[in-house]
């Protein structure tokens, strides 16, 4: 930058007015300020609530009881049924996600320039809509349908990455290198064999690491599922817990960790290993 | 030339068949205590009964709720939500910024001619193990104690975004700042100036940018959860969609989850656009 140059010289640009893009930044942070005070004012947070003797007392009195975990053999048992069904609903679920995000990434992707692709358009919406409802909004509404239970909860894992797989499925077509499956159009091959044989074999590796990925999020998202009464160690949770029995939900509540624990452990050495 | 053909003909069967059909069957067998495991009966999906109630419901769907006065109740839920989020994200910075500084070890004087001390390597340590069983506990379940703790409200949404985020923020942060480059931060400090010092003018300048974008993307996730908070009562839209559902009003759910979507849509959108204006 040339002497000249510097603001406060003859000669220098004026600063950027308060619109410009360079002020960007300013907008954005007064904004974030805005939004922060408009928040804390608006929620009636009652902080004496919390922040009283009487609330640190309960507090402490509620940490002291869930120190003291249930380890009666029976209870137990059945702890370990719940977790067990924990994972078999996050294997489920991903498992019929992995076939039905398939079965909708082939319409909603566009295989070559130039194909028509009709029903990309709504398929995508379809998966956007299935993926902006959060697991445990679908198990509440599949509670409806399927009842109380690990089926429902199973459902709700199935339609939340269903939308989220698809996306990332029909991406992962539509980047596959063209190469293998030009090949063999021209050769006049029909599409589901061209996807068959080039493009699927392109794309099974990431396919594969998408759904590990989501089975890795959906074992944690499973785990909870049950507070609305949708099956697995959640729904264990909120029943003992409602009925105020601490040792219980101690138990419980150290099942769920460990299993979370597990589950990042098992990813973190997986991803050591592959990367090497 | 014709045996030519006859014994090249069996080439064109599948000679990996034996296997596929091995692991189909293993597959089926690993499946089947799964299937039995989660009650996976689709079937009553599909009973006259059961049906008949859930194609009325969702029959509602349409027309949603479009009145004046709901209207005014969803708007105020979802400045709620989205309220929630935001306070549950600026307590877990509160919680997250210090736990972050407490726990980079390239902020560590003792490291730098060789080998942390015991004592500051232990802390470092506790600090991690710290963040680590913030973050494992699920925010859904941190608020269903502190429903119990201070009562049904936003407060208990706040608190329960406030620990579990703060754990992903601190150990986020900590590996971002330790995988950037830190040779600037060693240099200041074996020149012998303070670790907050190296960390304002070494570390923070250098990593600013991922930091402040790892934050944004975390805030969009906190609106998602503190959707979903109100399932247990911690206040916002969930709490309105548990109370819709709970009446079968099907008109109302279907108001609520368009907003759901639209809310989501909305925070994605500000967090793209926020990330483009940072970089």
């Amino acid at each position: 930058m040339s002497v000249d140059a510097l603001p406060g010289r003859p000669g220098a640009p004026p600063p950027p007015s308060l619109l410009h893009a360079r002020c960007a930044v300013c907008w954005v942070v007064l904004g974030i300020a805005v939004l922060v005070v408009a928040s804390f004012a608006s929620l009636d947070l009652q902080w004496s609530r919390f922040l009283s003797v009487d609330a640190m007392r309960r507090m402490g009195r509620f940490i002291a009881e869930l120190l003291s975990p249930s380890v009666d053999p029976a209870f137990l048992k059945r702890l370990a049924v719940a977790s067990a069904e924990t994972l078999a609903m996050s294997a489920l679920g991903t498992l019929l996600a992995v076939a039905a995000g398939l079965a909708i990434a082939l319409p909603a992707s566009r295989v070559y320039a130039g194909e028509r692709a009709l029903l990309r358009a709504p398929t995508r919406l379809l998966l956007n809509v299935l993926r902006s409802i959060p697991e445990l909004a679908w198990a509440a509404l599949l509670l409806i349908a399927a009842g109380l239970g690990p089926f429902a909860g199973t459902l709700a894992l199935a339609f939340h990455t269903t939308g989220v797989l698809g996306r990332l499925f029909a991406e992962a077509i539509e980047n596959a290198p063209p190469g293998p499956a030009v090949a063999l159009r021209v050769q006049g091959v029909p599409e589901g064999r061209v996807f068959l044989y080039a493009t699927l074999p392109a794309v099974l590796p990431q396919i594969l690491s998408y759904s590990l990925y989501r089975w890795e999020n959906n074992i944690r998202a499973a785990a909870v599922l049950g507070v609305v009464g949708a099956g697995g160690l959640g729904q264990m949770l909120a029943f003992h817990m409602g009925l105020f029995q601490m040792r219980e939900t101690s138990s419980v509540l150290i099942a769920m960790i460990a299993l979370v624990a597990l589950v990042d452990l098992l990813s973190y050495v997986t991803r050591r290993v592959l990367a090497r | 030339m014709s045996s030519v053909t006859l014994r090249a003909a069996p080439a064109l069967r599948d000679p990996a068949w034996a296997g596929r059909v091995f692991w189909m069957l293993a597959a089926l067998a690993l499946l089947a205590p799964m299937l039995w495991a989660t009650e996976f009966k689709p079937w009553i999906l599909f009973e006259p009964a059961g049906l008949r109630s859930t194609l009325r419901f969702v029959g509602e769907f349409f027309p949603p709720k479009l009145d004046a006065e709901f209207l005014q109740l969803i708007a105020y839920e979802t400045w709620r939500t989205i309220a929630i989020a935001t306070c549950g994200m600026v307590l877990a910075l509160v919680l997250a910024i210090p736990l972050t500084l407490a726990a980079t070890a390239v902020l560590s004087v003792s490291a730098l001619p060789g080998r942390m001390h015991a004592g500051p390597f232990l802390l470092r340590q506790a600090v991690r193990w710290l963040l680590i069983l913030l973050r494992s506990v699920p925010e859904l379940v941190w608020a269903l104690v502190f429903v119990r703790v201070v009562g049904l409200g936003p407060a208990a949404g706040v608190l329960a975004i406030a620990l579990t985020y703060s754990g992903m923020l601190g150990k986020v942060y900590a590996e971002i700042l330790e995988s950037g480059e830190t040779h600037p931060t060693t240099a200041l400090l074996r020149n012998g100036s303070g670790r907050l010092q190296a960390f304002f003018y070494g570390l923070l300048p250098a990593n600013t940018l991922e930091l402040t974008s790892y934050t944004v993307y975390r805030w969009e996730c906190a609106i998602r959860s503190s959707a979903v908070l109100g399932f247990v009562g911690a206040g916002g839209l969930g709490q309105q969609l548990i109370t819709s559902l709970r009446m079968f009003n099907g008109a109302e759910v279907s108001t609520i989850l368009l907003v759901f979507i639209a809310l989501v849509w909305l925070a994605d959108w500000v967090s793209a656009k926020l990330r483009e204006v940072l970089a």
